[in-house]
């Protein structure tokens, strides 16, 4: 029964990947060397897509995954796995939270891992730019659309739409 | 029924333009609950993240799934995360099924050349915010530079960042604490 062993192998997925949807990655080839559902070069183009579509890479990796092993209903299948232990944990995270929430201690290590999580948030934008900024025309945009957003704070998805115009305008 | 299916819409719309991992989501999450909506603050949402990077799961569904549960309780967090994983569901089986040229297409990769560097920027607008608020005081940048750190010179993952940060904060916690 593919859907279930669907299900079962990205629940395992949700429950030991940590971290950004990357992380999924080296399980994702462990499926592909356990089950003839796709190959490695595969996997390979379709983080490549993944990667360029609209949504979480994550989530975007394994529904692909899902659809090449068993259609839609096994893209459907794969992506409920993946989310559903974090689902189950975050829920039962909140609730422990909404008890603590009053607590000095916790107030006190949560302000405090703060400004690691902005190194972290600075270091993922820092990865994107590597590849993203590859020449003088690149930086000069960024630099144009940065300094937009600094003076006019409008919604992120107007940016989006623009960048992407502006891509095929100049042939990025 | 309505809260639950605003909450539904916003985290499709949150889905669909998300271009990356969850970091890149960050800057539409800001824009839509902390600006507009008033759902959290800018401090409760790096919390998310703190809580979303050391727990199973992807980080975007886990802020995603928390969000959801603070706004509707368990209903709320099903909706928030269906949400959030069916743009790409609709999306990946439509390129999987027909469109399995979509990434080879001169003028897609055109747009996404563009959209990346629109993500650079987005995460970069979002980090000057934040920073102001969030990184204040000798151990604030401590911690900052610490964490940069160790991410560039030792790649380490972001699961100890958090871990070995949050250590330090109840270090520092504990010793104030005594001193007075």
């Amino acid at each position: 029964m593919i859907y279930l062993l669907l299900l079962f192998e990205f629940f395992k997925i949700g429950l030991f990947a940590i971290g950004g949807g990357l992380v999924t990655v080296p399980f994702l080839f462990d499926l592909a060397e356990k089950y003839d559902w796709f190959t490695a070069s595969e996997l390979t183009d379709m983080i490549a897509i993944s990667e360029s579509t609209p949504g979480p890479i994550g989530v975007n990796m394994a529904t692909f995954a899902g659809f090449k092993s068993a259609g839609i209903m096994g893209a459907i299948v794969a992506t409920f796995g993946l989310v559903l232990p974090s689902v189950i944990i975050i829920i039962w995270v909140a609730r422990l939270m909404q008890k603590y929430s009053g607590n000095a201690r916790t107030h006190a290590i949560l302000e405090g891992i703060r400004p690691a999580v902005l190194a972290l948030i600075l270091f993922a934008g820092l990865q994107v730019a590597r590849i993203a900024l590859n020449g003088s025309l690149e930086i000069l945009m960024f630099a144009a659309l940065l300094s937009m957003m600094r003076l006019w704070k409008q919604s992120p998805v107007l940016y989006l739409g623009l960048a992407a115009v502006l891509g095929i305008a100049l042939k990025l | 029924m309505r809260e639950l299916w605003n909450l539904f819409a916003l985290f499709f719309k949150i889905g669909l333009f998300t271009f990356g991992g969850g970091y890149a989501m960050l800057p539409l999450l800001k824009a839509e609950l902390v600006n507009k909506r008033r759902f959290v603050s800018e401090q409760e949402l790096l919390d998310l993240y703190s809580i979303g990077q050391c727990t199973p799961g992807i980080i975007a569904i886990n802020v995603a799934t928390f969000i959801g549960y603070q706004q509707k309780g368990v209903c709320g967090a099903v909706m928030t995360t269906l949400g959030m994983v069916l743009p790409s569901l609709i999306i990946i089986v439509l390129i999987a099924s027909v469109l399995q040229n979509f990434a080879d297409n001169r003028y897609v990769a055109y747009a996404f050349a563009g959209i990346r560097i629109c993500v650079a920027a987005l995460i970069a607008d979002v980090i000057f915010d934040l920073a102001r608020k969030n990184i204040k005081g000798f151990l604030n940048v401590f911690v900052f530079m610490g964490a940069l750190a160790l991410l560039i010179m030792f790649n380490l993952s972001a699961v100890w960042i958090v871990i070995v940060s949050g250590i330090f904060a109840l270090l520092v916690n504990e010793i104030g604490r005594r001193k007075k």
